[in-house]
């Protein structure tokens, strides 16, 4: 596009998203004004890292910034969380009470961790979750040697942290509410895998309970737990795993439909409660739903790191040509190190109705899932064999591009 | 059109490989091996390749 200097693009969310999404736009070729704001006052920085490297790291955690390429030209406004959209009107206001009038906006606000029900009351003392570059500092503050780590939930992120907490020699204890870690999305023969994984690696997994009440002492900090089967767990320091929830809650009242993240067609335009296109109005990365061509369309938000990249990316270049929109063409993937065992996966392992185990090598680590739909492949997953995954992907992409998506 | 992986970042995370498979892929014990000076039809998917490395290990500079 060129020519169109009086624009300007609103971008909210300044991490993966919303960097990505503001390099795009320069890439392709945009001229006119462009502004980013973020909740956080840093400048973009990646999160991944946080409950892996940064936990661990002997030096102190890495430093996670994102490079910001020359040419973005953008105005960032930090620290300035968006607290209301007003699509007829076309402006979003920041917290501070300013309000930018756009002329396209992206929603790009990311996830934030599920918490404790607030009828529980305030949780003791080192009790975390871990979502932001605050958290992981603190947290990792607090994994001294000899203390015992408790960790609620054994997803991807709960395991990473029971990892870690077994890197730095501490006794963990893992509370699962399911029969195996990440069986909802990986499956039985995975979930097995990972649980051996974590025993095997000293840490006290146990399943189908949950914390229900947590303990503190005089002087307010965590001493442990009671689960829901009724034993107690002794502890220093907990992490709350329990899932990530997208940011949308600042567009209450806005007219989209942005329950759970917001509704999008495929080309990233955002919906409205009756799923009509709200114009000007665009979403990409943890707070949007997607339409995933694997699970028939339904729309879904998904929290991967590459689908971040992938929907900022096609939600820019459909912002600067709305009237011939941009389809996403990706297939979703993530990865997990556990204990030094390589967690890989396309597709959408949880969207199958059934997983062929092709390998599994409990001793060298090594393991080949594939997940059908139907009898339809829709993804896949290795432990330890990378190699695997390029043809799978291949194979996904073409059923994703010819099978019409919501 | 000239590639590098620098091998102290890699950590075969993949998604060079799903982007150009062309150019990057893994050997059996999940070592990445890829073409240094690829053709450049493949310009696309290589700065594809590039963006989607989660370590940014993978620079792309002029064929020598």
């Amino acid at each position: 596009m060129t020519g169109d200097g009086r624009r300007h693009l609103v971008i909210v969310g300044a991490s993966l998203a919303g960097l990505r999404a503001a390099q795009t736009l320069r890439a392709e070729g945009f001229e006119g004004e462009l502004t980013v704001v973020g909740a956080e006052l840093h400048a973009p920085y990646d999160r991944p890292p946080l409950s892996k490297q940064a936990l661990t790291a002997p030096g102190g955690p890495p430093d996670t910034a994102l490079p910001v390429p020359d040419g973005i030209r953008a105005r960032w406004l930090l620290g300035r969380p968006a607290v209301a959209l007003d699509p007829r009107a076309a402006t979003v206001t920041l917290a501070d009470g300013t309000t930018l009038p756009y002329d396209g906006l992206l929603v790009a606000t990311g996830a934030a961790p599920r918490r404790l029900p607030p009828d529980r009351g305030a949780p003791p003392r080192r009790v975390f979750t871990l979502r932001d570059r605050e958290d992981a500092h603190a947290l990792r503050a607090e994994l001294t040697p000899g203390r015992r780590l408790l960790v609620v939930g054994a997803g991807f992120l709960g395991s990473e942290v029971a990892a870690a907490g077994r890197a730095l020699g501490l006794d963990v204890t893992v509370v699962e509410a399911g029969r195996l870690p990440l069986e909802r999305v990986a499956g039985s023969a995975v979930g097995a895998f990972v649980a051996d994984l974590h025993r095997t690696a000293g840490a006290d997994l146990r399943v189908e309970t949950t914390a229900e009440t947590l303990h503190s002492g005089p002087d307010g900090a965590l001493t442990g737990a009671t689960l829901g089967d009724g034993t107690t767990v002794t502890a220093d320091v907990a992490v709350l795993a329990l899932g990530a929830v997208p940011a949308t809650g600042w567009l209450a009242g806005s007219g989209l439909d942005a329950e759970g993240g917001v509704r999008c067609d495929r080309w990233l335009r955002a919906l409205d409660t009756e799923g009509r296109v709200v114009p000007g109005v665009f979403a990409a990365g943890d707070a949007a739903r997607v339409p995933q061509p694997l699970a028939d369309g339904q729309p879904m938000a998904l929290g991967h790191w590459s689908d971040a990249l992938d929907q900022a990316a096609t939600a820019a270049r459909t912002m600067l040509t709305p009237h011939s929109p941009h389809a996403l063409d990706a297939v979703p993937s993530f990865w997990s190190d556990l204990y030094g065992a390589r967690i890989r996966s396309v597709g959408l392992p949880g969207a199958a109705d059934e997983a062929r185990v092709v390998e599994h090598d409990a001793v060298a680590r090594r393991m080949e899932v594939s997940y059908h739909r139907e009898g339809r492949l829709v993804g896949a997953l290795t432990v330890g064999r990378t190699a695997r995954l390029a043809a799978y992907r291949e194979e996904l992409h073409r059923r994703s591009t010819t099978v019409p998506a919501g | 059109m000239r590639v590098a992986v620098d091998m102290k970042l890699c950590e075969s995370h993949g998604q060079c490989v799903f982007a150009a498979p062309q150019v990057f892929s893994f050997d059996d014990e999940e070592y990445l091996v890829y073409e240094p000076e690829p053709d450049d039809a493949l310009r696309d998917r290589v700065e594809k390749a590039a963006a989607a490395c989660p370590v940014r290990a993978i620079t792309l500079g002029p064929a020598s």
